[in-house]
C-alpha cells in the first residue's frame, strides 16, 4: 500500500517537474514571438507578458516594416541563394565520392577514406584566414559563390563519411547482377545507388540544409553588404539591441521560420542526421 | 580494363578531393606556417604568436573562459539530458517534451542569441529572467523600501549611514515622532493606513513613523501625525546602545511601533535597509555573470541534442536487467546509480566529448548575447580569433589560436580515425 502511494506521488513529481522543464523550455521562444508582435513603444515601457492582460497590444506593423525593408528581404533572398546550392553540391559531390569509396576498387582507398573522416573535427575556424586570403587573390571574397564553396569544403567530410556507411550497406548482390547487365559505373550509381540510399541523402540534405541555413561566421567573414544573408544582415543590428528589437525581434523569428519547418516535418531524417554527425 | 576503371574511380572522388584539399587541407598548412610568421607575413617569428597566447591579456580571458566552457557547457548539458531522457520514459506525452526540448536545435545561435538578449534584459519589467528572479527573491525577503525619504524641518532625525538617528536618546513612558518626508505616493506601502499619534505607556517606549506631508496639503502640523498623513507601513526601528542594537520592531499600518524597557536611554535608528531603492535583479550580462548567462543559453540549445542521443541509447538497455535490479530490492535510485548509468557511461562518453568539441568553437553566441560592455569578459578562442584576424589585423597571432584550437580536437580526430579503421577493414 504504501509502496503503491509513493509510486502514484513519485509519478506526480516527475509530471510537475517536467511540465516545468518543458515551460522552461518554451518560454524564451514564447518571449521572442510576442516580443515581435509589439510595437517598439510597447516594448520599451513594459515586457512581453503583457500581451496576456492587454492582448489589444498584439499587431503586425514590426512584420509589415521588415517586408518593406530592402535589406532584410534582400539578405533573406541571399540566405536562400546560398543554403540551396550549398545543400545539392554538398550531396552531389559527396554521393559521388562515398560510392566511389564504398564500391569501386583502387589503391589506398580505405587511407584515403580514412583521411577524410580525419577531417571531420576540423573546426571552420581554421580556415578563416586562408580562405579569405585565397578567395581576395581569386576574387571571390565578398561573393556568394565564396560562401557557397567554404560550406561545400567543411560539409564534403560528414557527406563523405555518412553516405559511404550507408552506400556500404546495399547488399553486393544487387549491385554484382547490375553490372553483370553490362552497367556502367555512372548507371549503377544513378539507377541503383541513389535510389537505394535515399533516406542517408534525405538526412544528409537536411542536416547540411539547416546548417548553411543557421551560419553566421562563415557568412560574417566572407560575405560582403549585397551578399549577406539573413543572420549577418541581423547581426549588424545587435549592437543597438534595444533601439533595434522592432527589426531583431521579428527577423529572428522570420530567420527560423524554415529550420522549424524543416524541424518539425522531417523530425526523423533530422534526429538520423544529428546521431550520425555527433561528431561534427 | 583496370586502368579505366581507375580513371572512374578518380573521376567520382575528383570533386571531392579537390575540394577537400583546396578548402580544408590546404588552410590547416597555411594556417601552421602563417602561425610562425610576424604580422605583415615578411619576417620569421619563431615561436612569438603562440607565446602572445600566454602573455595577451584578450587572449588569456579567452582561455579561462574556454576552460569555463568545456567543465561546465557539456557536463550540465549532457546530465540534464541524462535526466530528460530517464524521466521521459515515465510519462506518456515524452515524445511532446522531447521535441519542446530538441526544437532549439534547429534554430540558428543568432536567434537563439537575440531570444537570451531578451531573456536577460537587467529590467525585471523587460527581462523575464529578472521578473522570475525578483519575484522569487521578493517572496522570501519582504522588502518594505522607503527610497528617497528624508528627514523635514525641524525634524529630531539626523541622517547616519544611510540610514537615520534620534538626535537624543528616549526614556521609558515617552512616546517617539519619527517624521519624514519624500516618499512618492505611489511608492508609499501598500497597506499603509492614517498615521495614529503615539500614546505614551508606562514601562515602554511608543512612537510613530510617518510621512509627515499630505500632497496637496502639506505638512500640516509639523512633527505631528495629521489625519491624512500616512505611516510608514513595515519601517524597521532599532534602539540602538553604546553601538550595540539593545531592541527592535516594526512599525504598524498606522506607523505605531512599541519598544521594552531595554531601549530605555538608546537612540532610535531607522536602518538604511529601510531605504535602499527596491530589489532590482541581477546583472546577468555584467562582467561575473555574462559567461555563466550564455552557458545557460548554450545548455539550453544543446540539453536536448545530449537528450535524443541518451534516449536512443536507453532504448537499446535490456528491461530485464532493470526489472533484476527491482526485484532484488533496489530502490528507483539505486537501479539508476548502479544499473542504469553504467550501461550508458559509452554513450555519456561520446555525448560529453561531442559536446566538449563544439564549445570549444562557441563564438555566435557569445558574439550576440554579451553587449559591447561586457563582451571582454566573456571573451572566448574562437571570438578572439575573428578579432584579431579581421579587427585587429594580427592574422599570425590569429593563426596560433587556430593552430592551438586544431590542437585540441586531434584526439577526437585520432580517437574518429582508428573507430573507423577496425569498421573499414571487415
Amino acid at each position: 500500500m504504501t509502496a503503491w502511494l509513493l509510486a502514484k506521488v513519485n509519478g506526480g513529481l516527475v509530471r510537475v517537474f517536467l511540465l516545468l522543464v518543458g515551460l522552461f523550455w518554451l518560454v524564451p521562444t514564447i518571449g521572442l514571438l510576442l516580443s515581435s508582435l509589439r510595437s517598439p513603444t510597447d516594448m520599451s515601457a513594459s515586457g512581453w507578458w503583457e500581451v496576456f492582460t492587454q492582448p489589444s497590444q498584439l499587431t503586425w506593423e514590426n512584420y509589415r516594416n521588415l517586408l518593406e525593408n530592402g535589406d532584410i528581404t534582400g539578405s533573406l533572398v541571399n540566405t536562400v541563394l546560398i543554403t540551396v546550392p550549398a545543400t545539392v553540391l554538398v550531396v552531389a559531390i559527396g554521393s559521388l565520392a562515398g560510392y566511389a569509396f564504398a564500391w569501386m576498387e583502387f589503391p589506398g582507398r580505405d587511407w584515403w577514406f580514412l583521411g577524410v573522416v580525419g577531417l571531420l573535427v576540423v573546426p571552420v575556424q581554421v580556415a578563416l584566414i586562408p580562405i579569405a586570403e585565397l578567395f581576395g587573390k581569386l576574387g571571390l571574397f565578398g561573393s556568394i559563390l565564396g560562401v557557397i564553396l567554404f560550406h561545400v569544403g567543411f560539409g564534403l567530410p560528414f557527406a563523405v563519411f555518412l553516405l559511404r556507411n550507408f552506400f556500404a550497406e546495399i547488399p553486393r548482390e544487387l549491385l554484382e547482377a547490375a553490372r553483370l547487365d553490362g552497367a556502367g559505373e555512372l548507371r549503377l550509381f544513378a539507377r541503383v545507388v541513389l535510389p537505394l540510399g535515399g533516406p542517408a541523402i534525405a538526412s544528409l540534405a537536411i542536416f547540411q540544409f539547416l546548417w548553411v541555413w543557421n551560419d553566421m561566421l562563415v557568412a560574417l567573414v566572407f560575405t560582403d553588404a549585397d551578399s549577406q544573408p539573413i543572420t549577418v544582415a541581423l547581426q549588424t543590428q545587435v549592437r543597438q539591441f534595444g533601439n533595434n528589437i522592432d527589426v531583431l525581434a521579428p527577423g529572428a523569428f522570420i530567420s527560423m521560420v524554415i529550420p522549424l519547418a524543416v524541424f518539425f516535418v522531417f523530425q526523423r531524417q533530422f534526429v538520423t542526421g544529428v546521431m550520425a554527425g555527433a561528431v561534427k | 580494363m583496370t586502368g579505366t576503371r581507375k580513371t572512374v574511380a578518380a573521376l567520382f572522388l575528383l570533386p571531392a578531393l579537390v575540394l577537400l584539399g583546396a578548402l580544408v587541407v590546404y588552410p590547416i598548412g597555411y594556417s601552421v606556417v602563417r602561425s610562425f610568421y610576424d604580422r605583415s607575413g615578411d619576417g620569421f617569428a619563431g615561436f612569438d604568436n603562440y607565446r602572445a597566447l600566454f602573455t595577451d591579456d584578450g587572449i588569456r580571458t579567452a582561455l579561462k573562459n574556454n576552460v569555463i566552457w568545456v567543465v561546465f557547457a557539456p557536463t550540465v548539458a549532457t546530465a540534464l539530458g541524462l535526466i530528460f531522457a530517464v524521466l521521459t520514459e515515465r510519462v506518456r506525452w515524452g515524445t511532446a517534451f522531447k521535441l519542446v526540448v530538441f526544437m532549439p536545435m534547429a534554430i540558428s545561435m543568432l536567434a537563439a542569441g537575440i531570444i537570451f538578449r531578451l531573456v536577460y534584459d537587467q529590467d525585471p519589467d523587460k527581462g523575464v529572467a529578472n521578473a522570475v528572479w525578483v519575484g522569487v527573491h521578493d517572496t522570501f525577503a519582504q522588502s518594505s523600501a522607503f527610497p528617497n525619504a528624508h528627514p523635514g524641518r525641524e525634524s529630531p532625525l539626523v541622517a547616519q549611514g544611510g540610514g537615520f538617528v534620534t538626535k537624543a536618546p528616549v526614556r521609558t513612558g515617552e512616546a517617539v515622532t519619527l517624521p519624514l518626508v519624500g516618499v512618492a505616493p505611489d511608492q508609499m506601502p501598500d497597506g499603509a493606513a492614517p498615521a495614529a499619534v503615539p500614546k505614551a505607556e508606562p514601562g515602554k517606549i511608543t512612537g510613530t513613523t510617518w510621512q509627515d506631508f499630505t500632497r496637496g496639503k502639506g505638512v500640516g502640523t509639523l512633527g505631528a501625525p495629521d489625519p491624512s498623513e500616512q505611516g510608514y507601513s513595515g519601517m524597521r526601528i532599532e534602539a540602538v546602545k553604546d553601538g550595540r542594537v539593545v531592541a527592535s520592531a516594526k512599525a504598524a499600518a498606522d506607523g505605531t511601533f512599541t519598544l521594552p524597557a531595554a531601549a530605555d536611554g538608546a537612540v532610535l535608528r531607522l536602518p538604511a535597509s529601510n531605504f535602499q531603492a527596491p530589489y532590482n535583479g541581477l546583472d546577468w550580462l555584467g562582467p561575473s555573470l555574462v559567461t555563466p548567462a550564455i552557458i545557460g543559453s548554450y545548455v539550453w540549445m544543446w540539453a536536448g541534442f545530449a537528450m535524443v542521443l541518451i534516449a536512443a541509447g536507453l532504448a537499446g538497455v535490456p528491461r530485464e536487467l532493470l526489472e533484476a535490479a527491482r526485484v532484488d530490492g533496489a530502490n528507483e535510485w539505486q537501479v539508476f546509480r548502479r544499473v542504469t548509468v553504467p550501461l550508458l557511461a559509452p554513450v555519456l562518453a561520446v555525448v560529453a566529448v561531442t559536446l566538449m568539441i563544439n564549445v570549444l568553437k562557441v563564438f555566435d553566441l557569445v558574439f550576440i548575447i554579451a553587449p559591447g560592455s561586457s563582451q571582454d569578459d566573456a571573451n572566448v578562442l574562437a571570438l578572439e580569433l575573428y578579432r584579431k584576424g579581421f579587427s585587429e589585423d594580427q592574422p599570425g597571432v590569429a593563426s596560433a589560436i587556430a593552430v592551438f584550437l586544431l590542437l585540441l580536437v586531434i584526439p577526437v580526430m585520432w580517437f574518429n580515425v582508428r573507430r573507423l579503421r577496425r569498421e573499414v577493414r571487415r
